[in-house]
């Protein structure tokens, strides 16, 4: 918001003036739809941050969708195995844009103390990643500062191309 | 000797390749000829009465440089009536790597079975449904071998690292 006029008598109801880019960055980040695409043990540590003790409602995050077609934000919340990754691959897709991606957990971000046959090597190998948090799950406040800085990149990225 | 082997030796003694005791723990070594005999009868004495296969698994031995069958099948078999338990070991040659499915005695086999031909590509014959149960069926080889490479990876989608 560029300026904001307080109420006066001239003009009871009072305005503001804003961009488009802006107005609709704002809207995008207080209202993530999240599909929380849960594999592993981070899933107990998705659900401590969406609980009401840390509260991503308070971010405009609250509702998650478990369909594809209504969700902008793809939370991988765990490992991902080789077996597991065309149905991350396919779930992407299915999104409509604009839609971004989390890492979550150190296992989605770089495959983690994995290194064996059945593990993916970090899902940026499949898919472009917006936000890592690492952590062995990470703590509540990390994923919040995860979510803030994916508020920031919705904010400040264009949002008509 | 435990009962269960004096039991065993005294009604199946020339089946037995080998058997012993640790701690209380008693292991008998079957050739697979003998196998479903074994079980079966292990299964319907009423002395014994080994109603659950608790597990079944294999080992490879192929970095033991030891003159010995490549492999061994492993059940461990539990009496819910006789609180006891039994282990009982099968070598499998590396040359001809099958063993007889146990799914008719106990159905919990099945599972197992499959997740051994998966793992260490022992076949069961008699087995209603043997493919492979953990890995994808475009997956070559069987990961648990000790000679699969330990940095091989079959990934379906993304760069083959």
């Amino acid at each position: 918001m560029n300026s904001f006029q307080e109420d006066t008598p001239s003009s009871p109801a009072g305005f503001f003036t804003s961009k488009i880019e802006e107005m609709v960055g704002w809207a995008r980040k207080f209202s993530i739809f999240q599909y929380p695409f849960v594999t592993a043990c981070c899933g107990m540590e998705y659900m401590s941050v969406a609980c009401s003790h840390y509260d991503i409602d308070r971010f405009g995050a609250g509702l998650p969708r478990f369909s594809p077609r209504q969700s902008d934000v793809l939370m991988v919340v765990g490992t991902i195995s080789h077996k597991m990754a065309p149905v991350l691959k396919k779930i992407y897709d299915q999104m409509t844009e604009p839609k971004w991606v989390v890492a979550f957990g150190v296992c989605t971000c770089t495959g983690g103390f994995y290194d064996n046959y059945a593990t993916v090597m970090g899902i940026d190998t499949i898919l472009p990643v917006d936000v890592y948090i690492p952590g062995c799950p990470p703590r509540p406040e990390n994923v919040l500062d995860g979510l803030m800085k994916l508020q920031e990149k919705i904010q400040k990225q264009k949002q008509f191309t | 000797m435990g009962k269960i082997l004096d039991r065993l030796k005294e009604k199946l003694g020339e089946s037995l390749l080998a058997s012993h005791e640790f701690r209380g723990d008693e292991t008998v070594v079957v050739g697979r000829e003998a196998l479903l005999e074994v079980t079966r009868f292990l299964k319907t004495d009423s002395g014994l009465d080994f109603n659950i296969l608790m597990d079944l698994t294999a080992v490879d031995y192929l970095t033991w440089g030891e003159a010995r069958p490549r492999f061994e099948v492993v059940y461990h078999l539990y009496s819910l009536s006789k609180n006891h338990r039994v282990r009982i070991k099968v070598p499998v040659e590396e040359k001809d790597p099958v063993v007889p499915s146990l799914t008719t005695i106990w159905p919990a086999a099945d599972w197992y079975e499959r997740e051994v031909w998966d793992m260490f590509g022992i076949r069961f014959p008699g087995h209603p449904n043997l493919k492979r149960i953990l890995m994808y069926e475009e997956f070559a080889g069987h990961p648990l071998r000790k000679d699969y490479p330990v940095t091989k990876r079959q990934p379906l989608i993304g760069p083959k690292n």
